[in-house]
């Protein structure tokens, strides 16, 4: 009976077609969490880089505060802020579902559509400063 | 079950625990940095070493790379778990992500106190 059940387990249909899958809201803002958080995790190196050589000299304290203002730099860091505004607001959403605000279908939406629209405010925000 | 070997808590929830609280801490430490960032137009070096150069400051920078690194962990940990199947790739990303963790950590203290 064991190896029956065992069996049929195996041979339930998988269906891992992303092309045809779909993706409610709630599942976008979740997997855009993970991401941003993957992401960040390399973006870390890059911070604590520019922490210690802002703090080593001040003529390397000008040299960066001069490769800030580069465009090319300027998007880098925007893109990398825009992560983390992401990962925060997700991580504040999460932590608001933890003690049970919007854990029903619909508040699951509305969370989902919240947390997406502050990010870009937020986005939004971070481009006015930078530039 | 197996994959409960490589997770250092050896318990989900403080795991659960580890992540809710280095997140508020990476939270207050991000919306700190990036206000005094923001009002601090056209900053310069020595007002910036003065900022970094107190007790306070360090501490929380140092408590907020510690976060950060628990927070990393239990993060990445959880994407291998559920993305990478074969052991041998599982392993090598967790390792990475471990040494990534260390790498971070000393580095940050290195730079405070060093």
């Amino acid at each position: 009976m064991n190896t029956t059940a065992a069996g049929s387990k195996k041979n339930r249909p998988v269906h891992l077609d992303l092309r045809t899958f779909k993706f409610p809201i709630m599942s976008f803002a979740s997997i855009l969490h993970r991401i941003s958080g993957f992401v960040l995790f390399f973006i870390v190196p890059f911070l604590i880089c520019m922490l210690q050589s802002s703090l080593s000299s001040e003529s390397d304290f000008i040299r960066l505060k001069e490769a800030l203002s580069a465009p090319l730099t300027k998007l880098f860091i925007w893109v990398c802020l825009c992560a983390l505004a992401y990962h925060l607001v997700a991580g504040i959403k999460h932590l608001c579902m933890d003690i049970g605000i919007g854990e029903t279908l619909e508040g699951g939406k509305l969370a989902a559509k919240v947390t997406l629209g502050a990010s870009g405010v937020l986005a939004f925000i971070l481009l006015i400063w930078i530039w | 079950m197996a994959n409960s070997a490589t997770n250092f808590s050896r318990n989900g929830v403080s795991d659960w625990i580890i992540q809710r609280v280095s997140a508020v801490i990476l939270a207050a430490y991000t919306v700190f940095m990036v206000g005094y960032l923001m009002c601090a137009e056209d900053l310069v070096f020595s007002d910036w070493k003065m900022f970094f150069d107190s007790l306070p400051i360090k501490v929380f920078t140092a408590l907020a790379v510690l976060s950060l690194v628990s927070h990393a962990w239990v993060g990445m940990w959880t994407i291998s778990t559920d993305y990478i199947k074969p052991v041998a790739f599982r392993l090598l990303f967790q390792m990475l992500t471990v040494l990534g963790c260390f790498v971070y950590l000393f580095w940050t203290i290195v730079i405070l106190w060093g």
